[in-house]
């Protein structure tokens, strides 16, 4: 059994460590609140964009110029994968969550005989992918100097994206992330951005046609890229969204726990201290019986 | 009946503006500048460097935007760009940046046609902001 000291100093860490998570929580909290706030008011944009877009591409009339963006490369041999994580850790199951679902996936690909190469943003994601799938990864991008989110920063993925695949490297781009959903679900996503999925559902058609100004095929071939952009725009602020809020749950946890491990610990101490006491009199009591 | 329609521009972080009460906006299409009125015909199109105008009875408004995207549907105007700044807020030395990065930009021996006439238009409304 431990001693009385060594009970006591237990007890002063758990109690600072927990100092520490209920910290880390508050932070996440009112991080949270923002980050869901950016992602609320992100969401106008890239559904703006999704609807030109369907429009368009149903308006198009001939499907064998389609710029390749839309329509992929033709093939379904060479499959790159961007997955979005963290920078920080400290935040419960979000990047295990991600890493799960794309290693699920790199593995049915691998099953079908199709090559993979793997972009990771965000240094977890790297960290956790780099020892299983390390020949794989052609390029690892991370923001950690940017406080939130911003534009700037998913169009910097984006031009690498549109880079590679025109210089034929890959035929399928799926991007992986974490849609928020609320404080305690989020679920990871796997969206195939390249070729674009264009199956509109029949409300989403529209029967008023529009003019276009210039022609279908040049607005798309400028939109598309912007399209890439704006899905790994919303995918990062998804993400970030998603990781506070997973930090908040897994701080809130910690929390708990710690207060539940000072309970035990603090009953022990008092059991122990109790015992020596106990200990000491029936000492005494015998000793003075005995003379 | 009214002559008004409703504009709204939207940039990748939030919805930037919304106006119910427009009465004309003008915006730098592709092609040249193209004037809206409401029951404008469906009508997509893309921006290049410039000016738009709204024409409201609250007071017009001028915004300087780089790129964007226009979409006229059923009286609603949609503009969707990444980079937008109102002209009142715009003050010299930011708009000497913007020139500054467009000058480097063109100055680039790299850069396609098209991308330089982009960067090309963006200086010549930026120098005549001044």
């Amino acid at each position: 059994m431990a001693s009385l000291d060594d009970l006591k100093k237990r007890i002063a860490s758990v109690k600072s460590t927990q100092k520490i998570t209920k910290a880390m929580k508050m932070v996440a909290a009112a991080k949270l609140r923002r980050a869901q706030e950016s992602a609320e008011k992100g969401r106008p944009y890239s559904e703006k964009m999704n609807n030109v877009i369907l429009n368009l591409s149903s308006g198009i009339s001939d499907k064998e110029n389609a710029p390749k963006l839309l329509s992929g490369s033709g093939k379904d041999q060479i499959h790159l994968c961007v997955v979005m994580t963290s920078d920080r850790g400290l935040c419960g199951g979000f990047n295990s969550n991600i890493i799960k679902k794309a290693k699920s996936y790199f593995a049915k690909l691998s099953q079908e005989g199709k090559e993979l190469k793997i972009i990771t943003v965000g240094s977890k994601g790297n960290d956790q992918l780099k020892r299983a799938y390390g020949d794989k990864i052609i390029s690892h991008i991370s923001f950690k100097e940017s406080k939130n989110a911003n534009y700037f920063d998913a169009e910097k993925v984006g031009k690498i994206v549109i880079e590679k695949f025109e210089g034929e490297e890959f035929d399928v781009c799926t991007i992986f992330y974490n849609q928020f959903k609320n404080v305690i679900t989020q679920i990871p996503q796997a969206q195939q951005i390249i070729p674009l999925n264009t199956e509109a559902t029949e409300e989403d058609k529209s029967e008023d046609s529009y003019e276009f100004e210039p022609d279908e095929d040049e607005i798309l071939s400028n939109l598309l890229p912007k399209n890439i952009s704006t899905q790994i725009f919303k995918a990062m602020l998804e993400n970030s969204a998603s990781e506070q809020g997973s930090r908040m749950s897994a701080m809130d946890n910690a929390t708990r726990n710690a207060g539940e491990m000072v309970d035990k610990l603090t009953i022990e101490y008092n059991r122990s201290r109790q015992a020596a006491i106990t200990k000491e009199l029936i000492e005494i009591i015998s000793g003075a019986e005995s003379l | 009946m009214s002559e008004e329609f409703k504009v709204e521009i939207v940039n990748p972080e939030k919805s930037f503006l919304i106006k119910e009460d427009v009465s004309e906006v003008v915006v730098p299409a592709f092609e040249g500048e193209m004037g809206i009125l409401k029951d404008h015909i469906s009508i997509i199109s893309f921006l290049k460097p410039g000016i738009i105008k709204i024409l409201s009875k609250s007071g017009n408004e001028n915004y300087y935007v780089e790129d964007g995207i226009v979409e006229f549907k059923n009286n609603n105007l949609s503009i969707l760009t990444s980079s937008i700044f109102n002209l009142n807020d715009l003050d010299k030395s930011k708009q000497q940046d913007l020139l500054k990065q467009a000058e480097e930009e063109a100055s680039k021996p790299e850069i396609n046609d098209q991308s330089k006439y982009l960067v090309d238009q963006k200086i010549e409304v930026l120098k005549s902001l001044n």
